[in-house]
């Protein structure tokens, strides 16, 4: 196990060299204008330009810019953005919020995904599962960039459920529709997920031995059935937190809440290199850990898989 | 059975979201007459800065212009007064003589003495303090000292030799040539005073402002900020007691920042949010409807044009310009694509600025196909053309709609090129690579027709990327900005915007327009030509 776990962080580091230096590259490469972003669509003048080149070292060469980054994060240091903010600030502002969110989205998808696919999954064929099936059909058809304008503009302007945006520290109950929102987008893929997976172990051999021993019912969904079922789903769970952390751009740009994807979206706008490498070196953390979290849980969730 | 499990299914989020809505606040409002002490809240960007050497968008100026009282300030004729200024008088154009008002103090109870005013500029001037501003003070004695050309070195001046106290209520402001429009600059964010607590050491020469000055500006203005300005969530200011100066209509104002401008027109609908500044492009079509007579306009100080590069030789001849320019429905396209958030444009000057004079552009600017066609086949106007623009600023729609009236009415080729972004256009025409016309927009740094013309048309002017050149046209503007009164000068400027409308070095093609809404709870909301919320007369309904 601990042999494993070195590996697993050795593989880690090299992961992240290798992305940031993608990242940092590619933003290098799309020759942005960064200075003229920061103006708008006012000219800047010739001095100004040459003062804020040398100000954000922007006239050294690509490789000492990566190298001078590197360093500095080792010293936890995320740099500043190019008006000057602090973006390890920025980030702890960001990700507490962005966190909050992703739970909401993620008990959303366990509660009504897992829990409909697990009906599903025992009634197939029948109009529970047939209707559920259709659902998520059309949930799966309406991208995010749809749905969350029009579940804003339905529950917080038409009927006032809910508040139209978060504010600066959001509230679990602003974030709840954001959430729910960000949620749906993944409830048809779990539930789907779970339906196939159970209805297959419900044909296994170790449930009829279970039924044939006279093992109540319950007993044998609650446990037999859906600890076995579960390595599938916990693998997209896995997944799926650190997709809903970076895929909440659209959904946090239109809530108007203040979590990372908004910070995203306000960086690659006004191409604030320094913000974009800082939120995706970390986003590439979180992806790392999650994928070594669930590795790790397949091991709980079946005895039979061992590391070394 | 299964069909009732369903439906319980079904109804089980209906019932959790019901539940909730129960916890939601509820909030609503009586009309009846104006509460001077209520909090008005304005949807902004997060701004950049909150200094005012620094800042240039109109999220943070609108902030500013809450903390801070200007010099002057401009009535209905666009034309400035004084307000933190006693007298602002000047004999040759030169010099200026800026004698301050008793008794104004910043909201720390520091006095507001010359010196505040000599310290910022001095800090906004100074080159390796990179302001966003620095250019406004390019027309001050000295400045060349602060702003060496290499970058690397280090300037040879600290202090612009042009400003200078008189005692504490009065300085002088020495400008390297006579300039008229100089009091009608000082109403811009980059002339406010600073406190001497803005500062590090006030005795440093550099001054260097103190890194939490940003977090909670003190300023001379109507109000205080309270708490800090919190990052991406708000600013909120209130009532500065010992204001001086004219009280404002409200108690306070409590801005709010948004990402996205949908988000912010979704907070007005709802009515969480009094004043949307801009109605975003998409809400445009319904916005109207939605808002009722909540949905406003005024006219706005940016203007669009098409400029033609002097070294193309095509479009050497004014007649083929003018043909151009009458073959181009403007109406057509300021109402269709813009939905009325723009105006056509048939003059030079925008209509925010004294002098402004409409339909200045003649005949050459009216639509008129059939002319245009004549005025272009007789001259050999070029078989084909194009407009090279900006891909990120969402104009390919205008460009194209623009490329197809030329085609139909001139029946020439016409497409649309885009650049990735504006600063790679100038690049190539800078270059005097071939680029065809190209769009170009304008947005005012300070309230004068001199604004529009200078920087735009005259030799080697700042953002005169067409390279248009004309004697006779630096002149007047040379003898308008050494006038004695503003009449003679706007009198000089407008003889200059004339020579436009016969030379045509671009096409204006449409004024800006602030479309804005307002939530029940307030009235009397005006944009200013800064595009910001005039808190002056704003009035909360109580």
């Amino acid at each position: 196990m601990f042999r494993y776990l070195v590996r697993r962080f050795l593989q880690m580091i090299m992961v992240f060299i290798a992305t940031t230096f993608i990242v940092y590259s590619l933003m290098y490469l799309t020759g942005g204008d960064p200075i003229q972003a920061l103006a708008g669509e006012k000219p800047v003048t010739d001095l100004q330009r040459a003062q804020l080149t040398v100000k954000y070292g922007l006239d050294q060469p690509f490789l000492v810019r990566y190298w001078n980054y590197l360093t500095d994060l080792l010293h936890l240091d995320f740099g500043t953005t190019l008006t000057g903010r602090s973006i390890k600030d920025i980030l702890l502002d960001a990700w507490p919020v962005t966190m909050q969110l992703a739970l909401i989205a993620i008990l959303v998808t366990i509660i009504f995904g897992v829990t409909a696919g697990v009906i599903a999954g025992i009634r197939r064929g029948s109009i529970f599962d047939n209707a559920t099936l259709v659902l998520t059909l059309i949930v799966i058809g309406i991208p995010s960039v749809v749905l969350a304008p029009l579940s804003q503009y339905l529950f917080t302007i038409q009927w006032k459920l809910f508040p139209t945006t978060a504010s600066g520290n959001p509230t679990w109950y602003e974030l709840l529709l954001p959430g729910i929102v960000l949620g749906s987008l993944s409830v048809a893929t779990a539930m789907r997920l779970t339906r196939a997976s159970v209805s297959e172990n419900l044909r296994a051999d170790f449930v009829r031995t279970a039924r044939s021993k006279g093992m109540p019912g319950r007993r044998v969904i609650g446990i037999h059935v859906l600890r076995n079922s579960l390595i599938p789903i916990v693998t997209f769970l896995g997944v799926e937190l650190g997709s809903l952390m970076a895929g909440a751009i659209v959904t946090e740009s239109v809530f108007n809440v203040p979590g990372v994807g908004f910070q995203l979206a306000r960086a690659l706008k006004t191409e604030d290199t320094p913000l974009v490498i800082g939120i995706v070196s970390v986003l590439v953390i979180v992806f790392l850990v999650a994928n070594l979290i669930v590795d790790l849980l397949y091991a709980v969730l079946d005895p039979r898989i061992r590391y070394e | 059975m299964q069909v009732r499990r369903l439906a319980a299914w079904a109804a089980l989020p209906l019932v959790v979201t019901l539940g909730l809505s129960a916890c939601g606040k509820s909030g609503g409002s009586d009309s009846g007459g104006a509460n001077p002490n209520g909090v008005v809240s304005i949807g902004i960007a997060e701004p950049k800065h909150l200094i005012p050497s620094n800042t240039s968008e109109t999220s943070g100026s609108q902030v500013l212009a809450a903390l801070f009282a200007p010099l002057v300030d401009f009535d209905e004729a666009n034309k400035p007064f004084e307000v933190a200024a006693q007298e602002i008088s000047t004999t040759d154009n030169k010099t200026w003589t800026i004698k301050l008002k008793d008794g104004w103090t910043f909201h720390n109870g520091e006095p507001v003495t010359a010196d505040s005013y000599i310290n910022a500029w001095n800090y906004a001037a100074y080159g390796p303090n990179a302001q966003d501003n620095n250019y406004f003070f390019d027309k001050v004695e000295g400045y060349k000292d602060l702003n060496p050309a290499d970058a690397k070195t280090t300037p040879t001046a600290t202090t612009l030799t042009g400003l200078k106290k008189v005692d504490d209520k009065t300085f002088t402001v020495t400008l390297s040539a006579p300039f008229s429009e100089f009091k009608s600059q000082l109403g811009y964010t980059a002339y406010y005073p600073l406190p001497n607590s803005a500062f590090e050491s006030i005795t440093a020469s550099p001054l260097v402002i103190a890194k939490a000055y940003e977090d909670a500006p003190v300023g001379n203005g109507p109000f205080k900020i309270k708490g800090t300005w919190q990052h991406d969530a708000q600013v909120e200011v209130e009532k500065y007691d010992g204001f001086a100066g004219t009280k404002p209509t409200v108690g306070g104002a409590l801005f709010k920042i948004y990402q996205n401008s949908d988000a912010e027109y979704a907070d007005l609908q709802a009515n969480n949010l009094d004043v949307v500044k801009q109605i975003p492009t998409a809400a445009l079509s319904t916005a109207q409807g939605d808002l009722g007579d909540r949905y406003m306009t005024s006219p706005a100080s940016t203007l669009q044009v098409l400029a033609f590069p002097t070294f193309d030789k095509r479009f050497a001849k004014a007649e083929v310009r003018k043909a151009i320019s009458m073959a181009i429905d403007r109406e057509e396209i300021a109402n269709k694509v813009f939905q009325g958030s723009q105006k056509a444009a048939y003059s030079f000057v925008s209509p925010v600025v004294a002098g402004y004079r409409d339909k200045t552009c003649g005949a050459a600017c009216e639509f008129n196909a059939t002319e245009a066609k004549k005025l272009y086949t007789e001259n050999d106007g070029p078989k084909s053309i194009n407009i090279t623009y900006n891909a990120d600023g969402g104009h390919q729609e205008w460009v194209d709609a623009t490329c197809n009236q030329l085609k139909a009415n001139l029946g020439v080729e016409c497409v649309g090129t885009p650049e990735a972004k504006f600063a790679d256009l100038l690049t190539k025409a800078k270059a005097k690579k071939e680029i065809g016309m190209f769009r170009m927009g304008w947005v005012m740094d300070y309230p004068s027709m001199e604004n529009y013309l200078g920087p735009l048309y005259s030799t080697g002017g700042s953002s005169n990327y067409y390279g248009y050149s004309n004697p006779t046209f630096d002149n007047l503007l040379k003898e308008g900005s050494a006038a004695p009164t503003q009449e003679e000068a706007i009198k000089k400027y407008q003889q200059a915007e004339d020579i436009l409308a016969q030379e045509m070095p671009v096409l204006p093609l449409r004024f800006g327009q602030n479309v804005f809404g307002h939530s029940t709870n307030v009235k009397d909301v005006h944009i200013d030509l800064f595009n910001r919320v005039d808190l002056n007369k704003i009035q909360i309904v109580s």
